[in-house]
């Protein structure tokens, strides 16, 4: 992180270079080498508390046993990399089939999710709309209470949920929080540009497709993330209405085997003969758990600022 | 709680001061100049396909948000969960109690244990919490090399994706007792120390895990804040004679004092909830005595004991006291005169 420091070299570098700082406003002082330092230094420490334990988690699953056990645990330092830890978890056991779950409830729930979220917030984007207004209260006032775990669990029960992946999907479907998000951003959308595609004959459906959705695709990629973020880490829906343990998601299998330290269910050929470190099968389920959140996220980031901050309600 | 006034109340609550009711009209006034003219069933004509759009959402709503409210009668009957696998069956067929479990609630010191725990989470955490993204935004926004500044966002932000399973498991193998830190202090030739299972330092513990995952996606809302004030202000203090410091104490501070202001406002109407997920993880590690809080505290009795009208009392006290706040909190909010309560 020193490339926080800045030298006068640098200043004088234009914008193209990504790496460089922009050139300094004429009024502005020279930041002093002290300052610049401890800014370096705090910045770089807040970044290493985030990556070190991942790269601990990481390094770890790719261990053989033996550099496991001569590092007395938890390894710092790769040597010899091994991918058994993953072999053995994707070789259809327990972690196989919960992952396939989870990836599973993820991609319908998400999908589920959006066509419910984007149909809505369009529909209450067109302001003077018949009912809108009520519409849009019966949504607000959700974020103002909860009926209660107690409550909701019954209903869900009664339902004829339990041990249906529907109990996993519907009733935490819908975030009004990002309802109301795409609807703001929809409301943005010039109506002149709606009225001329309702002019060439097109309806509400194929506005929303043809002409709305695609100038909102950054707004879409953040609310998409964040649903699919939710399904991905959701456990909790899965402990109360899922009684079967082969129907468990990851994230309650990683319960299991990481907090719970118990001993993953049908393995292992490789942790008997001695190859293969407990330890190095919970790191990569752990791994498991954050490498598509990891990968995925950065690509939204340069939108996420759009997701938190459109959701401002107006009339 | 009646339909009309809540609903109401929350979208004024919602509504921002200075973009409300002009964007609606001014955006299409030639629309809702007809709009007025036509008769309802031309409205409904004309608007059906977007009523239609919102069903299913509004659906859902009304199922898991709204009808599990009527739930809550099971408060106040001794409710009886092996009448019929149907939840609604058994409602109706339970004996009602008026106030019993309520009472036995204010005697029960489990549930006063539970009510101080969280009280205690919530301080610790507004306290220890709550100034460290805004902090970071401070130094993330004096960082002006664009790359450097990404990057940094980039790592910040990702902790916020993981699960709470995922950062617990990544605390236990770092502080746990079998963990990174009990390795180092081995080796060393101490004992090895299970800061996982400590009920006294467990507030903090909690604490240090929101921090880890959350403080970083905390300071979006501060950058945006620091972003819209104009350059030209600090230009003008700087030629005034206004150093660094000064700069930041008059300008910078006062543009981030609303938002600072709103989400203090926002966190205190939530004080009830302070990290449900998190806290089921962690509660056989540390034990009911720390662990417990109101959330878990339902959670226990109702899921785990089958004692469901008392669970359902317990979560009606908090439920009933949490929108108090919350409305408490918009309210101080008005009377601040700030804006947009949901810009979270």
């Amino acid at each position: 992180m020193t490339a926080v420091i800045d030298t006068p070299a640098d200043k004088a570098a234009a914008a193209p270079r990504p790496w460089a700082a922009p050139p300094r406003p004429s009024w502005e002082e020279e930041p002093s080498k002290a300052g610049l330092a401890a800014k370096g230094i705090v910045l770089s420490f807040a970044c290493l508390a985030i990556l070190f334990p991942l790269w601990i988690v990481v390094v770890t699953s790719l261990s053989s046993r033996k550099t496991i056990d001569e590092a007395g645990g938890l390894v710092l330092v790769p040597k010899g990399i091994t991918f058994i830890a993953y072999e053995e978890l994707l070789s259809g056991g327990q972690v196989t089939r919960a992952a396939l779950v989870s990836i599973f409830v993820t991609l319908f729930g998400t999908l589920f999710s959006m066509t419910v979220s984007v149909l809505c917030a369009y529909g209450l984007s067109r302001s003077g709309t018949l009912g809108h207004r009520w519409i849009l209260m019966t949504l607000l006032a959700t974020m103002f209470f909860s009926a209660g775990l107690i409550p909701t669990y019954l209903l869900v029960q009664s339902l004829g949920l339990t041990d249906s992946y529907l109990a996993l999907i519907l009733p935490s479907a819908i975030s009004v929080f990002n309802i109301l998000v795409l609807r703001g951003f929809f409301m943005g959308i010039s109506q002149e540009l709606i009225d001329s595609a309702r002019i060439d004959g097109a309806g509400d459906l194929r506005i929303l497709l043809r002409v709305v959705m695609p100038l909102s695709r950054a707004v879409l990629a953040v609310i998409t993330l964040f649903y699919a973020v939710g399904y991905w880490s959701a456990w909790f829906n899965a402990s109360l209405y899922l009684n079967q343990q082969d129907m468990m998601p990851l994230q309650n299998v990683m319960i299991q085997l990481v907090q719970r330290q118990e001993a993953p269910v049908g393995l292992s050929q490789a942790i008997r003969t001695g190859q293969l470190s407990g330890l190095a099968i919970q790191m990569a389920v752990m791994v498991m758990a954050l490498l598509p959140v990891a990968v995925l996220s950065p690509f939204v980031q340069r939108h996420f600022k759009k997701g938190m901050l459109t959701g401002a309600v107006k009339g | 709680m009646s339909h009309s006034t809540v609903p109401r109340s929350s979208a004024e609550a919602g509504t921002p001061v200075k973009t409300a009711a002009a964007s609606g009209d001014a955006a299409r006034p030639r629309e809702k100049r007809v709009t007025r003219k036509l008769s309802l069933r031309h409205r409904f004509r004309r608007d059906r396909v977007l009523i239609l759009m919102t069903l299913p959402a509004v659906v859902l709503l009304l199922i898991f948000n709204y009808l599990p409210i009527l739930g809550n009668v099971v408060a106040f009957q001794d409710y009886d969960p092996y009448i019929s696998d149907n939840g609604i069956v058994s409602i109706l067929h339970s004996p009602f109690v008026g106030l019993e479990n309520f009472q036995r609630m204010f005697d029960d010191p489990d549930f006063w244990n539970a009510v101080e725990n969280t009280l205690v989470l919530f301080f610790v955490q507004l306290l220890l919490f709550f100034p460290i993204p805004v902090l970071l935004a401070l130094l993330i926004n004096s960082v002006v090399r664009p790359r450097v500044r990404a990057v940094a966002q980039a790592v910040l932000y990702l902790p916020h994706f993981f699960s709470w399973v995922l950062v617990i498991a990544v605390f236990q193998q770092m502080f746990g007792g079998a963990g990174m830190l009990s390795q180092l202090l081995r080796e060393n030739g101490h004992d090895g120390l299970n800061i996982m299972t400590n009920p006294d330092t467990f507030p903090f513990l909690l604490t240090a895990q929101s921090v880890w995952k959350d403080a970083g996606w905390g300071i979006i809302v501060f950058l945006a804040a620091l972003a819209s004030v104009s350059p030209d202000l600090y230009e003008a203090a700087a030629m005034d004679g206004a150093g660094r410091w000064r700069r930041m104490w008059h300008i910078t501070l006062p543009a981030l004092r609303p938002v600072i202001a709103l989400l203090l406002v926002l966190r205190v109407g939530d004080a009830l909830t302070v990290g449900f997920e998190q806290i089921l993880l962690q509660r056989d590690g540390v034990g009911p005595g720390a662990g417990e809080v109101l959330d878990t505290f339902v959670w226990w009795n109702g899921v785990r004991n089958q004692d469901f009208g008392y669970a359902a009392a317990a979560g009606l006290v908090k439920g009933v006291v949490s929108i108090g706040l919350v409305l408490a909190a918009n309210k101080v909010a008005h009377l601040m005169g700030e804006q947009g309560v949901y810009q979270k």
